[in-house]
């Protein structure tokens, strides 16, 4: 377990605020991302995932806002940046890959457009020429023909496109790329090739990659560990075979189970009782408990804190709490 | 070379460059579409100006009566019919009609002196160009930074002041807010003056070559008619531009906030792209695509808008010569003037068009 990991997210809550109230999108979200991995972040729509994923570079819009918590990103607290501090991190050190690659792109500027301009905003002092022939470099490691960067967005396919969005996040070496839904809208051979280029380039970047995906498949292909979202709070985080081999959670594990799998043809599928919560009015004590199958009297009223079950495996349920008691946090 | 030939030449010259540009560097599609264009522009100018020749002659009333008054007798009405030849069929006063239109003689007009409608136009349209493109600049500038900056600033002071300007603009007549204007500016203030182009005296030191007197002005460095071409442009510009104005800020506004919503954007900002560059460069790029469709719609309000214009400011332009010359039944000078607004909006809206496909990427014909 390498000493420093590259980015501790502590205590993270987001909230929006809406007409009927504010609606907390992340609530006390803390976890590490460890330097060079892939750390999968799953959960179901609405669970406030890609809320996360956005609030960690500080991208949210209003009405949504950062209420409490730190950014720990290599060594300093981005709460502390001022915007235009932010903005240098954003795109030169963390970078970012968008669900929809045919949305992503401007569709009025050429793809070389796009690399250069990245280049240029964070290296005032780059030429455009010499920028054009670095993105050159890197489109070419990515499989980007450098002839093809002269066309515009919709002259690519989805594929190509997602390419070029992982092009731009890697035009100035950034360390961690948070990637949101990037396979969703791709179909599975050209999202088997895209996987394959991400673990690629981890190796040769030493990049690491923040994977947001309600997709269990993408997550067990690739990521090393794995953190599941239930209602805008983490509810387990571990190794990916752990994880998989002993979910811990009951919504992990519910989660696991209803996956389709061919191989249990006879089975009928897993289906999970009843609709994730509406976070305006969130249920009192733990948010899963009234879909539990194993609820407790203290699920009703104390919500479990994140808490090791074994060695690097931690679940906030009270199902493996040692001391069952008072001392969780009271939720009200 | 008459004055008008001149300007044909100035918007004609840049305008078939561009057709040039872009007939080479488009796709077959664009090239075929391109002379598609050309070719539909020539059968409306046509139909149009036949629908005017046969509406004017519906309409009651015809330039002899009007010239002559209740008080002509038959016979001088039957000699001026024959000098203007309505005595002929009226098939072969169309024929004569056509031929002129064909040959852009465009025959002579048919009360005062008789003049030929080009000399007539020669001095009328500079006017009328003088007058519009400042008010369209004007209005073009002030709707796409106000519609931006609106935009960005959402919700905040600066958007609710652009909300109410564009409404309070656009709902204003342009005869009133004229003379508002020249009570204010004119009367009050006396800043500047209120009717006219140019100071009389100043106007016989002016060689005229265009007839548009900024263009003559600079041309021969006669810097006082400059000035004073400038002083009398003020008003009629501020008034034709601002009420223009008001649908610009309006249509750039709600595009650019629009496009603020687009994935693009929030992935420009994620590569940590200044928020200036996101919102003029990216977002009001691809905001703007839809408002250049609304700046040709937009070319027949700004005529409507010129004739009124010229009017109050007493303006000597085409639109006071055609409201004048529809009251006196001058079929010929009529005719003309409406084919030579057809002309000018075809052209107008075959520019759009180009800009457009150039603007957009995604565009195929």
């Amino acid at each position: 377990m390498p000493a420093e990991p590259l980015f501790s997210i502590r205590n993270l809550t987001v909230e929006y605020a809406t007409r009927a109230g504010a609606v907390k999108a992340a609530e006390d979200v803390s976890f590490d991302i460890r330097r060079e991995e892939i750390l999968g972040l799953v959960g179901e729509s609405g669970c406030g995932k890609s809320t996360l994923g956005k609030a960690l570079m500080r991208l949210h819009r209003t009405p949504a806002r950062i209420t409490g918590g730190e950014l720990l990103f290599d060594g300093r607290d981005l709460m502390k940046l001022t915007e235009d501090e932010m903005r240098a991190v954003r795109g030169a050190e963390i970078g970012m890959v968008f669900q929809d690659p045919m949305t992503s792109l401007n569709p009025v500027q050429r793809i070389i457009e796009h690399l250069t301009e990245t280049v240029r905003a964070h290296e005032p002092r780059t030429t455009d020429q010499e920028a054009r022939e670095r993105a050159a470099v890197l489109a070419e490691k990515l499989g980007i023909r450098s002839e093809r960067l002269k066309e515009y967005p919709h002259q690519m396919s989805g594929g190509m496109r997602q390419r070029v969005m992982i092009s731009l996040a890697l035009a100035l070496r950034a360390k961690l790329v948070i990637a949101d839904e990037p396979t969703t809208s791709l179909d599975v051979i050209v999202e088997a090739k895209f996987l394959d280029l991400l673990r690629e380039l981890r190796r040769e970047f030493g990049l690491t990659i923040l994977l947001i995906t309600h997709n269990i498949g993408v997550v067990a292909e690739i990521a090393d560990r794995v953190a599941v979202m239930y209602a805008a709070r983490l509810v387990e985080i571990g190794d990916v075979q752990d994880i998989f081999a002993s979910p811990k959670h009951p919504y992990t594990q519910g989660l696991l189970r209803s996956v389709p799998n061919i191989q249990l043809d006879g089975e009928s599928l897993y289906k999970m009782e009843g609709m994730p919560p509406n976070l305006l009015h969130p249920p009192r004590g733990c948010r899963f408990h009234p879909r539990c199958p194993f609820a407790m009297e203290i699920c009703r009223d104390y919500s479990p804190e994140l808490q090791a079950v074994d060695g690097d495996h931690f679940t906030a349920c009270w199902l493996y709490h040692k001391t069952t008691g008072k001392e969780g946090a009271k939720n009200g | 070379m008459t004055p008008i030939s001149f300007i044909l030449l100035i918007i004609g010259i840049p305008l078939a460059l561009m057709l040039l540009y872009v007939f080479i560097r488009g796709s077959m599609g664009l090239r075929k579409y391109i002379l598609t264009r050309i070719g539909l522009t020539l059968p409306m100018v046509f139909i149009l100006a036949s629908l005017v020749f046969f509406i004017m002659r519906v309409l009651p009333g015809d330039p002899v009566r009007s010239a002559l008054g209740p008080r002509g007798t038959a016979e001088q009405a039957e000699h001026m019919r024959q000098a203007l030849g309505l005595d002929k069929p009226l098939i072969v006063q169309y024929g004569i009609f056509l031929k002129d239109i064909i040959t852009l003689n465009f025959g002579n007009s048919m009360v005062g002196g008789h003049r030929p409608i080009i000399d007539e136009m020669s001095e009328r349209f500079p006017a009328t160009l003088e007058l519009i493109v400042p008010a369209s600049i004007l209005a073009l500038a002030i709707g796409i930074i106000g519609g931006a900056l609106a935009a960005s600033r959402r919700k905040a002071a600066a958007d609710y002041f652009l909300r109410v300007y564009s409404v309070v603009i656009y709902s204003l007549p342009i005869f009133w807010f004229g003379l508002m204007l020249q009570l204010l500016f004119g009367i009050q203030l006396k800043l500047l003056p209120v009717a006219g182009r140019i100071d009389p005296i100043i106007r016989t030191t002016l060689e005229p070559v265009t007839n548009m007197y900024l263009i003559d002005s600079l041309i021969s460095g006669n810097w006082p008619a400059l000035g004073s071409a400038v002083s009398h442009l003020i008003l009629p510009t501020i008034t034709l531009g601002l009420v223009l104005s008001g649908v610009f800020v309006r249509m750039t506004r709600i595009n650019v906030i629009e496009t603020l919503q687009a994935d693009y954007i929030a992935a420009a900002r994620a590569r940590g792209i200044r928020e200036k560059v996101v919102v003029y460069g990216h977002a009001l790029k691809n905001a703007m695509i839809p408002v250049i469709t609304l700046i040709g719609l937009q070319v027949a309000i700004l005529l409507a808008g010129a004739v009124l214009t010229e009017t109050i400011f007493n303006w000597p332009g085409m639109g006071g010569y055609l409201v004048q010359r529809i009251s006196a039944r001058d079929y010929t000078a009529v005719q003309s003037v409406i084919a030579m607004f057809a002309l000018l909006v075809a052209l107008i809206s075959l520019t759009v068009d180009l800009i457009y496909s150039l603007l957009d990427p995604r565009v195929r014909y």
